[in-house]
């Protein structure tokens, strides 16, 4: 390379550096600060990595696919920083932490940004499976931060299911090495993503159904699919809001581009069993149950983190149908569902705080006393159960467009679970919005720019998607099948 | 010799399923954290054969973590957690040990169906460590489903671990095994410490509604 270090290395190295120097440095405003620079930073390298992406290595692979979550991962990462910076402040003046929290929980950030980016660029799929693992470890101990019973409780639910799902994924991987063994030979190559796209349609098909079978629940344990799901709303209502944030935006698609890889190896081998089938299945349990379960919640976090299982099983349904258009409809619905998910989290924490409470009992009449975290609130919503003329109603519109060419019987139960999940949140909305106004009217402190920048982008891509934005969409979604 | 280093592994294969049904009808929590440390011993053996069959120098090292972690550590750091907690009781287990035997029996069949079948092209050695593997997997999983203290969870989740280092080294030189064997002992640790740190001593599961209620944050 020549005098630029490369941006695939900087977006590691990076965060994991600056975890380091966040684990020693005392200040929380300082920490704060860096925390926010150095996501920013490495977006920018992450964009970089769109102009010149680096050759394949051993360890590190760039291609078309994994760009648009790297992009995307890093762009959250940054935003949720920024909340952060602010959320947290409050947290310490009504002692809900302590500064020494604070340390540990900025130097998690950061290292969770490193554990999330190295399973996005790892070439090798022991590599990926250890930073996922990372990964999952550094959000179980961010959701017990505040060592409440509840806390607790989801933090040790969350790593009993976490590490069971990661065991299985081992296990699909180990499998996958067997597979390749007898065709690229023994030693590292059978374990980098390159040599075995190439090699795949001569692999033992049998046992590249059993490994993705493993993969797709392992896996499918941390996208949050149903009957998988049970950890997801505990971890996401009861850590601090920008991890609820991050949770959902960034390492459910995470996990989702694992079991995204191996369906490309399983697509690549002929005499293996289509894996489109399992997805689709997996994903309209997940749709029709979240939707149904939206009802019951009293929790706001805790319903939008059902609301969260219902998107990722949009999307993981979407992939398994396949075809050049729900795989587009697929990614940018995984894009859209990323940026209105976490802004509607930094919306809701804002208002949790300002309220003191997460139960939407006691949340009413926002529009009146909070008028712009209120009217968030109602934009982030509609967003999300896709009504025009926003990004996700496209996305949506688009995949259930795309089932009724390939397969019409499948898009009656999935319109049917957004339809109902619809209704759930919109009737929730109606007493949180513009009921009679309770609590406190005191003005929110976090920023409104983060929740205003990815509102702007969702309602953008919903009116006019830039034109190479699309090509770029299509040609991954080729890539894909 | 090719005879010999196929029947040690596969003895000692044998050995690991074995030990995971002694775990599973445990009734006493030290018994079980015996009984784990044994199944740890075999695995270090049982990792040892493969490094020395296979002529693999770094299986040396999983196989040291896995006895020095595995079988001495953690095992002592949980009695003295149970100690402190009280907890030396019997063990309460949701089903019945005749019946999670039974089902213990029916995961092990199904595990050397599903496996002998579909690794029919792998060498029979390769073939029969990954049967074994995965019935250890399950019978850990089965384990961490059937009991309710957090003390026998971990040993379940611990010992389903085995299964997939069994798995991993039988995988004739894959990579990366010590830095997985590396990351999970990591994983181990933290639940452990986080039994202690936190006193979990039982799955958060009641028959009181209201308690249900709380935990789920969905209290009106």
């Amino acid at each position: 390379m020549t005098g630029l270090p490369n941006a695939a290395i900087v977006i590691l190295a990076l965060p994991a550096a600056t975890a380091a120097m966040l684990a020693m440095l005392p200040s929380y405003r300082l920490s704060a600060a860096l925390n926010v620079a150095s996501a920013f930073v490495t977006f920018l390298a992450s964009v970089s990595l769109l102009a010149a992406p680096p050759p394949p290595g051993a360890y590190i692979l760039v291609d078309d696919l994994n760009v648009v979550f790297i992009v995307l991962n890093t762009f959250v990462g940054f935003t949720a920083s920024v909340f952060s910076a602010t959320y947290i402040a409050h947290e310490i003046e009504t002692g809900r932490l302590t500064p020494t929290h604070l340390r540990f929980y900025h130097a998690m950030y950061q290292f969770l940004l490193f554990s999330m980016n190295l399973a996005l660029v790892a070439n090798n799929i022991g590599l990926m499976w250890v930073a996922i693992e990372l990964a999952t470890l550094t959000t179980v101990l961010m959701v017990g931060i505040y060592r409440t019973p509840e806390s607790i409780e989801a933090a040790w639910k969350y790593f009993i299911l976490g590490s069971v799902g990661v065991a299985l994924a081992l296990f699909g991987t180990i499998l996958v090495y067997m597979a390749a063994r007898p065709v690229v030979g023994e030693g590292v190559q059978g374990m980098l993503w390159t040599t075995l796209i190439d090699h795949a349609p001569a692999f033992e098909p049998q046992l590249l159904n059993l490994a993705f079978v493993l993969l797709l629940l392992g896996y499918g344990t941390k996208v949050g699919l149903a009957p998988l799901h049970a950890w997801l709303p505990d971890a996401h209502a009861e850590g601090p809001t920008p991890i609820s944030a991050v949770l959902s935006g960034l390492l459910l698609n995470v996990a989702l581009y694992a079991v995204l890889r191996f369906k490309l190896l399983l697509d690549a081998n002929a005499r293996a069993i289509a894996p489109g089938p399992l997805m689709v299945t997996l994903g309209l349990v997940s749709v029709v149950f979240a939707a149904f379960m939206l009802y019951g919640r009293r929790d706001v976090k805790r319903m939008f983190a059902y609301s969260s299982i219902e998107h990722m099983g949009v999307i993981v349904f979407a992939f398994g149908v396949g075809g050049p258009l729900a795989n587009f409809a697929a990614l940018l619905h995984m894009a859209m569902h990323s940026l209105t998910k976490s802004a509607i989290f930094y919306t809701v924490g804002q208002i949790a705080q300002v309220k003191g409470t997460q139960q939407m009992a006691d949340i009413r009449g926002l529009t009146v006393t909070h008028p712009l975290l209120g009217w968030s609130l109602v934009f982030g919503v509609f967003a999300i159960v896709g009504l025009p003329p926003m990004g996700v109603f496209m996305s949506e519109f688009l995949i259930v467009s795309s089932t009724f060419e390939r397969a019409p019987w499948l898009a009656l139960p999935l319109a049917f679970g957004l339809l109902i999940a619809l209704g759930a949140l919109i009737l929730r909305l109606q007493g949180m919005a513009f009921g009679a106004p309770t609590g406190s009217t005191e003005p929110a402190k976090a920023s409104a720019a983060p929740i205003i920048a990815h509102f702007a982008l969702v309602l953008m891509a919903g009116v006019y998607l830039p034109s190479p934005l699309v090509t770029w969409f299509q040609h991954v979604a080729g890539m894909l099948r | 010799m090719k005879g010999l280093a196929f029947d040690v592994a596969h003895l000692l294969a044998g050995g690991l399923v074995l030990i995971s049904f002694l775990l599973l009808y445990q009734t006493r929590l030290y018994a079980l954290l015996n009984v784990f440390a044994a199944q740890a011993v075999v695995l270090s053996m049982s990792v040892a054969w493969q490094a020395y069959v296979q002529d693999a120098n770094h299986l040396y090292v999983t196989a040291l973590i896995a006895f020095a972690f595995k079988a001495l550590i953690i095992p002592v750091a949980l009695h003295r957690i149970i100690a402190e907690l009280g907890i030396h009781r019997d063990v309460e287990n949701v089903v019945g040990v005749g019946l999670t035997m039974l089902a213990g029996l029916a995961l092990v069949a199904l595990s050397e169906v599903v496996m002998l079948r579909v690794a029919s092209e792998a060498d029979a050695l390769a073939r029969e460590d990954l049967a074994f593997a995965l019935s250890v997997v399950l019978l850990g999983m089965l384990m961490m489903v059937v009991r309710r203290n957090a003390v026998s969870m971990v040993v379940g989740f611990m010992s389903l671990e085995n299964g997939l280092i069994l798995a991993a080294t039988g995988a004739k030189g894959m990579p990366l095994v010590v830095e997985i064997s590396v990351a999970f002992s990591v994983l181990v640790a933290l639940v452990v410490i986080g039994v202690f740190l936190f006193r979990i001593t039982e799955r958060f599961e009641t028959v009181d509604a209201h308690a249900l209620d709380r935990f789920r944050g969905d209290q009106r």
